[in-house]
């Protein structure tokens, strides 16, 4: 292995090149906790949706790069992130993945602190040195120093300096925008459970599949052809139903991904496969009851042309480096959560559109069960892929690994992006390895992206 | 749904037909064709309507308000199967070999539909490419006719880890 291998700037730099990378990148332990600190301890990280803490006090447990975190609203109604560690003697002091509390409070000596991480109360306080100070910050729980919540999607960033948030998201605020945008009412909320799953491989890999288009045909080919010999008479629910058109439709051949899907990709490594679905192949098609429902619902809340605009945003999976994708279409979302070089869980959650019929939600439900389920029909098979991935490379095989593909025809997109000829281009691989480059070298803006590809 | 209800199974008529001994037997029949991988004749096992259900959180009340971890109808559950026949199942490549042992049988007393409520606790190992994992849980079943005749109209798995982080499940518990 190559636990002790150069780290300087020059020895990482040389590891990505514009159409390979060097398999340490996935590999290499040491780089991962580089990635650790430099990425993940620099960029904006999603964390939560504010639907997850409505009211004061409550609050959800999460880690962003391994750090136990606490996200609450507090009693002004503000969100923060505080480091889940009490001051006194190191206890994670939140044991709980979520609730609604007014103080925090440590399980070994009583510590207790405001829902900002002041320290409010100790017991037996008359015992420590004269310089002890319950309002010093080193008596608190520790604030992460930068929360962000945009439309209800929480972010943050472990780093007090940086690019803002603005300017880290871009142009890809508009996926964003497509899940709220497409809620009646205006208003979405985590609803449905949460499915975690997880695999013996880097959490790169995971990024690196969802925008791959030249994947599905031949990885999916055994629910692809499962699914093409069904019988549509037997029973269904509706489950069952929308499980197989979309294995279905995970088999349209090479030349659709080639002649009417396309990829797009932003700085700071941000991407969506667009065009893959639009309404009259989803499972609400125009001529749904459900769909009809909703689109007057729509309709008669945001008007003729918005309904219009919002439906003719066709994005497949729009992934927002390093740690999210979100579905629009079918209200999904994936919080990639980085255990070890070779260790990766993800969540994924399903939001509920405020105004939609209820029908609407009960098809995200049954979309998430054969997308993001861990007993998936489907993602069994990407699992797999991530598994053996790891498996090959720990042979000596080839010393580089290609995303090239496309690479002499991407073309410059209108929003200041970069998007493939079509959509099985790597593009999105490359533009992740140039914003990998950005932070990895410390340049935290992570303009590097024309740099790498001149 | 706790202890034997005698009051409520004996209002049923169909229940009265099945006693603890039967059920058991054909929940052992059951959990030897998945252990062999006779997938087709487990499919066979049940009814037109059936559904087979492992909920992904613990008391899951439903399967179309939460996510599960496995929720077929009919339709999915027949692709399900055959695709675990495909050739080209890379997530089974190598196939999975299972053990199962199914005891604590109990009888319970039903809801609105026809059929008898079986619960049992299983045990289930599986073991593919060096590794092994360990799955426990109950396992409920609605089980309805009699004899040859008789199916599953539907089968909740409760997973002790269901909301644990997994890798892939495959192979129908």
């Amino acid at each position: 292995m190559h636990m002790n291998a150069d780290q300087s700037e020059e020895a990482l730099s040389r590891l990505v090149e514009p159409g390979r990378v060097h398999r340490r990148i996935y590999t290499d332990p040491a780089i991962f906790e580089l990635e650790m600190s430099r990425i993940f301890g620099a960029a904006w990280t999603y964390v939560g949706h504010e639907s997850q803490i409505k009211h004061p006090g409550d609050y959800f447990c999460t880690r962003v790069a391994r750090k136990s975190l606490v996200v609450v609203r507090g009693q002004d109604g503000e969100i923060r992130a505080l480091h889940n560690q009490c001051a006194h003697r190191g206890a994670m002091v939140v044991a709980n993945d979520a609730g609604c509390t007014g103080e925090f409070q440590c399980c070994y000596h009583g510590w207790t602190y405001h829902l900002d991480g002041r320290l409010k109360a100790v017991p037996l306080n008359h015992g420590y040195p004269d310089d002890f100070d319950p309002r010093s910050p080193n008596t608190a729980m520790v604030q992460v120093p930068r929360v962000k919540s945009y439309r209800g999607f929480i972010f943050l960033s472990l780093a007090a300096q940086g690019q803002s948030f603005e300017d880290f998201i871009g142009y890809m605020k508009t996926s964003l925008d497509d899940m709220v945008d497409r809620a009646p009412d205006g208003e979405i909320e985590v609803a449905g459970g949460v499915f975690k799953h997880t695999y013996n491989g880097n959490w790169k890999l995971y990024l690196e599949n969802l925008c791959d288009a030249a994947h599905p045909w031949f990885t999916h080919r055994s629910s692809i052809a499962a699914a093409e010999q069904q019988k549509d008479d037997v029973y269904s629910d509706g489950s069952g139903e929308i499980a197989i058109r979309q294995m279905r439709q995970n088999g349209a051949p090479y030349s659709f991904w080639e002649s009417q899907v396309g990829i797009w990709t932003y700085p700071n490594g941000h991407s969506y496969l667009g065009d893959y679905h639009d309404d009259a192949k989803l499972v609400a098609a125009m001529n749904d009851p459900t769909f009809q429902e909703y689109f007057a619902a729509l309709e008669a809340r945001k008007g003729k042309a918005e309904t219009q605009r919002i439906m003719e945003v066709r994005r497949w999976n729009s992934n927002i480096y390093p740690n999210l994708s979100m579905m629009s279409q079918f209200q999904q979302l994936r919080v990639i959560h980085p255990v070890a070089v070779d260790r990766t869980v993800v969540h994924t959650f399903c939001f509920k559109l405020r105004g939609a019929p209820e029908q609407m939600f009960r098809n995200a439900i049954s979309f998430a069960n054969v997308v993001n389920g861990t007993g998936s029909l489907v993602l069994t098979d990407d699992l797999e892929i991530y598994n053996r991935i790891t498996l090959g490379l720990g042979s000596e095989g080839a010393e580089w690994l290609q995303i090239g593909r496309g690479y002499k025809s991407d073309v410059p997109d209108a929003h200041g992006g970069r998007k493939g000829k079509n959509s099985t281009s790597e593009v999105y691989i490359r533009n992740m390895f140039d914003a990998w480059r950005g932070y990895m070298l410390g340049k935290a803006d992570a303009t590097s992206r024309h740099e790498a590809v001149a | 749904m706790t202890i034997l209800d005698t009051e409520a199974r004996s209002s049923a008529p169909i229940m009265a037909k099945m006693d603890l001994r039967t059920c058991e037997a054909f929940l052992i029949h059951e959990a030897r064709l998945l252990d062999e991988g006779h997938f087709d004749a487990w499919l066979a096992l049940f009814t037109p309507d059936a559904r087979y259900w492992v909920p992904s959180q613990p008391g899951q009340m439903s399967p179309f308000d939460t996510v599960s971890l496995m929720y077929d109808d009919r339709r999915l559950l027949e692709t399900r199967v055959r695709r675990l026949a495909d050739p080209r199942i890379y997530s089974q490549e190598p196939r999975s070999r299972t053990s199962r042992i199914v005891t604590n049988l109990s009888l319970e007393p039903g809801g609105s539909e026809p059929g008898q409520i079986v619960r049992s606790k299983f045990i289930l190992v599986e073991f593919r490419r060096e590794e092994q994992r360990l799955f426990a849980g109950t396992y409920t079943h609605r089980l309805v006719g009699d004899g040859d005749t008789r199916r599953i109209a539907m089968k909740r798995v409760d997973l002790v880890n269901c909301d644990a982080p997994l890798d892939g499940l495959v192979v129908p518990f």
